[in-house]
């Protein structure tokens, strides 16, 4: 099983999101990630879904995806030719780690958005990996909440989709 | 004017002229302007049966069915229909009643979320937010339903919105950005496909109901000639070829004939036609290990979906067919046929039980006294795949069956629509007494619009396949009987309905001369053994 991204854009109308996401579950892929929010255009939105699967289901999930009426284009983004960006918002106890958890903040180039005697909120940027490696290492100071936005990504240089 | 008067307005402007339905307080706006129009407007008794109606007209027809519904329950009784029109890709515009835009999302009276639900067994579907939108959905939804692959398209209308006055002239185009069906099939596909038949020694064509669809019968037979490749075909392309024709094998598929299923798996090309090949039909790959398989359809996600193709293209069968036509060679396939004609094995008609008549026999004995433009429909079992075995379709005849859904209760409507779509041809329903009970409150419809249609029902008291599967499989066939079954002919009588019952195999000829020769709808009721088999 590899992963894929694509992103695809759709008309912005109320119901477009259900009928995209409805695909994926009725015809049995697995979605690993999906974000989606407007463009430069207001009449359209961007969806970006991380999927996982073989060429063949990758195939099968462009082809249908192609047939719903309010999806206006597909791109399958490759790893190396595309940013790729997430965001983490972590909620983490200080306890008695306040001056640790800074550093820690500070190598990864988080930053803390909001402190109080008890806890601290954390936002992160970055790459799945990035995220994924700062929450491991921060976590043994007792994360209370967390929340990840899933992938979002663009092609490098002058094309666009 | 006002957005219900809008509404007639669309349809008209579509040349529709006929709309099934079922009223209710949220489509009773737009149901005043239909009382004012000059669309007929066809009372249903259940909601999947306008649905199914509009079914068996657009296939009648050629033409997209339209039907109408109320919220709520109106809507989620006709999703049955609606999928089974997904399934079988039948070009249909369903125009549901909403709840008022405010109570949306309030639980309000007879409200339910009928664009969601139908989300996944729905070509498109719209909900009406903005009454200005009326006539660009209007014009998007035929073009929807009706282009590239056929299929259903819904448009849901809050009953305020219905009230409200607009400026409205109906759009003379359509453009949608998402939606651009490829019609044309690739040049060079179709080069390398007369080529690749050029080499083959052993050829065969597989047709599906994407020839019926796209219209391409005609283009089809001409192609089957200047080939001189042998045919079989799944349950929905039975029509496409005479099956009295030198190149007609026979239906494939689990419940098809081994010898065509044989033919296919001995090929060393295959050219679909208008098929996705569905699990009934090939059961997984098995039936085409062997074979080089060259497939034309319309949708492209069909393309290496069920199977993989060496040569594939996508199109409308029609214009590939035109394509191919200009260009293709006759083959000698006569050693190949006559191959072919080795593996059928004589079939000795079975004689029935006292007091029963063989279905298959009857059912043959039949086709041959019908007009050669008839159109047949057949409903879910084994009424339906005893038709699609035994029944001889010639010339023009029409062959209209529930393939993907197998929806049991779709003959009865379907017949219906098919005969109102095309009042001069003789419609003729095979049903089983299980299916027909499904719909049999469409007697009602069938009396109210003097519709002259005969109906073979052919009843073994019981859910004949299903109790097969058991029987076979568990050896104890459990829930499937039907013993208590009403009186059919008193019933038909009831309705006001011409019938008769036969148990006895001399008196058939004579009744089918009855059914046949009788002005109005005419049931047939064929008392038919519960152990008669499928397909032995």
């Amino acid at each position: 099983m590899n992963r894929y991204i694509l992103s695809v854009l759709v008309e912005n109308r109320s119901g477009v999101l259900s009928k995209v996401s409805g695909l994926f579950s009725r015809r049995g892929y697995n979605i690993d990630s999906l974000t989606v929010g407007v463009t430069e255009n207001l009449d359209v939105s961007r969806i970006t879904i991380v999927v996982s699967g073989d060429e063949a289901i990758i195939e099968q999930i462009n082809k249908q995806l192609n047939k719903l009426v309010d999806v206006i284009k597909i791109v399958q983004l490759s790893m190396d030719e595309a940013i790729y960006r997430e965001i983490a918002l972590i909620k983490i106890r200080i306890g008695k780690n306040r001056t640790n958890i800074i550093e820690v903040v500070n190598v990864f180039r988080a930053s803390i958005i909001e402190m109080t005697r008890d806890i601290a909120i954390i936002e992160i940027t970055g790459t799945e990996d990035k995220i994924s490696n700062f929450i491991e290492i921060i976590s043994p100071y007792g994360i209370k909440e967390m929340v990840r936005t899933g992938l979002t990504a663009l092609e490098k240089g002058n094309k666009s989709i | 004017m006002k957005v219900a008067k809008a509404v007639v307005q669309c349809l008209t402007s579509e040349n529709v002229e006929i709309i099934f339905g079922y009223p209710g307080a949220a489509v009773a706006p737009i149901y005043e302007e239909i009382s004012n129009s000059n669309i007929k407007h066809v009372l249903v008794r259940h909601e999947q049966a306008a649905a199914h109606c509009a079914s068996g007209y657009a296939r009648a027809t050629g033409k997209t069915g339209v039907c109408i519904v109320t919220s709520g329950p109106g809507a989620t009784n006709v999703i049955t229909g609606i999928a089974t029109a997904y399934m079988d890709s039948i070009p249909m515009v369903i125009i549901s009643g909403q709840v008022n835009t405010t109570l949306i999302g309030k639980d309000a009276f007879q409200e339910a979320d009928i664009t969601g639900s139908t989300n996944s067994y729905i070509k498109h579907n719209y909900l009406i937010k903005d009454e200005k939108q009326i006539g660009r959905v209007f014009k998007e939804a035929f073009y929807i339903a009706a282009t590239g692959r056929p299929g259903p398209v819904l448009i849901d209308i809050p009953m305020d919105i219905q009230e409200l006055d607009i400026d409205f002239s109906y759009p003379e185009e359509v453009n949608i950005r998402g939606y651009k069906p490829k019609a044309i099939g690739h040049k060079l596909q179709i080069m390398r496909i007369v080529e690749k038949i050029k080499e083959s020694k052993k050829p065969i064509i597989c047709v599906g109901g994407g020839v019926s669809l796209s219209g391409a019968t005609e283009e089809f037979r001409e192609f089957v000639i200047k080939s001189n490749i042998p045919v079989v075909h799944t349950l929905m392309g039975k029509d496409c070829l005479s099956n009295d024709d030198y190149h007609y094998i026979g239906l494939i598929g689990s419940h098809g004939f081994s010898y065509a299923n044989r033919a296919l798996s001995h090929s060393d090309v295959v050219i679909l036609i208008g098929t996705r090949l569905g699990d009934r039909t090939v059961g997984g790959q098995s039936l085409l290990d062997k074979t080089e398989i060259i497939h034309i359809d319309i949708d492209p996600a069909e393309i290496g979906k069920n199977f993989n193709a060496v040569l594939p293209v996508v199109g409308d069968a029609k214009d590939i067919l035109k394509q191919l036509n200009e260009d293709i060679d006759p083959l000698d396939t006569k050693a190949w046929i006559d191959e072919i004609l080795t593996y059928k094995i004589n079939e000795i008609a079975p004689k029935a039980k006292e007091g029963y008549i063989n279905a298959k026999a009857a059912i043959k004995l039949l086709s041959e006294k019908l007009e050669e433009d008839s159109i047949i429909l057949t409903d879910v079992g084994q009424n339906q795949i005893w038709t699609a075995r035994y029944f001889k379709i010639r010339d023009k005849m029409k062959f209209l069956t529930v393939g993907g859904l197998g929806t049991m209760g779709y003959g009865l409507p379907a017949a219906i629509g098919a005969k109102l779509g095309a009042p001069a041809k003789r419609v003729v329903l095979f049903v089983g007494d299980g299916g027909f009970q499904m719909s049999l409150s469409e007697l009602g419809t069938l009396k109210q619009c003097n519709i002259p249609i005969i109906i073979v029902l052919l009843n073994n008291n019981c859910l004949g396949m299903v109790r097969e599967i058991q029987a076979s499989k568990y050896n104890n066939p459990f829930g499937i009987d039907l013993s208590s079954n009403p009186d059919f002919v008193k019933l038909a009588e009831a309705y006001g309905i011409k019938s008769r019952r036969v148990d006895k195999e001399s008196e058939l000829e004579e009744a089918f001369s009855e059914a046949i020769s009788c002005e109005t709808a005419f049931l047939l009721e064929l008392v038919v053994d519960p152990e008669e088999g499928t397909l032995k």
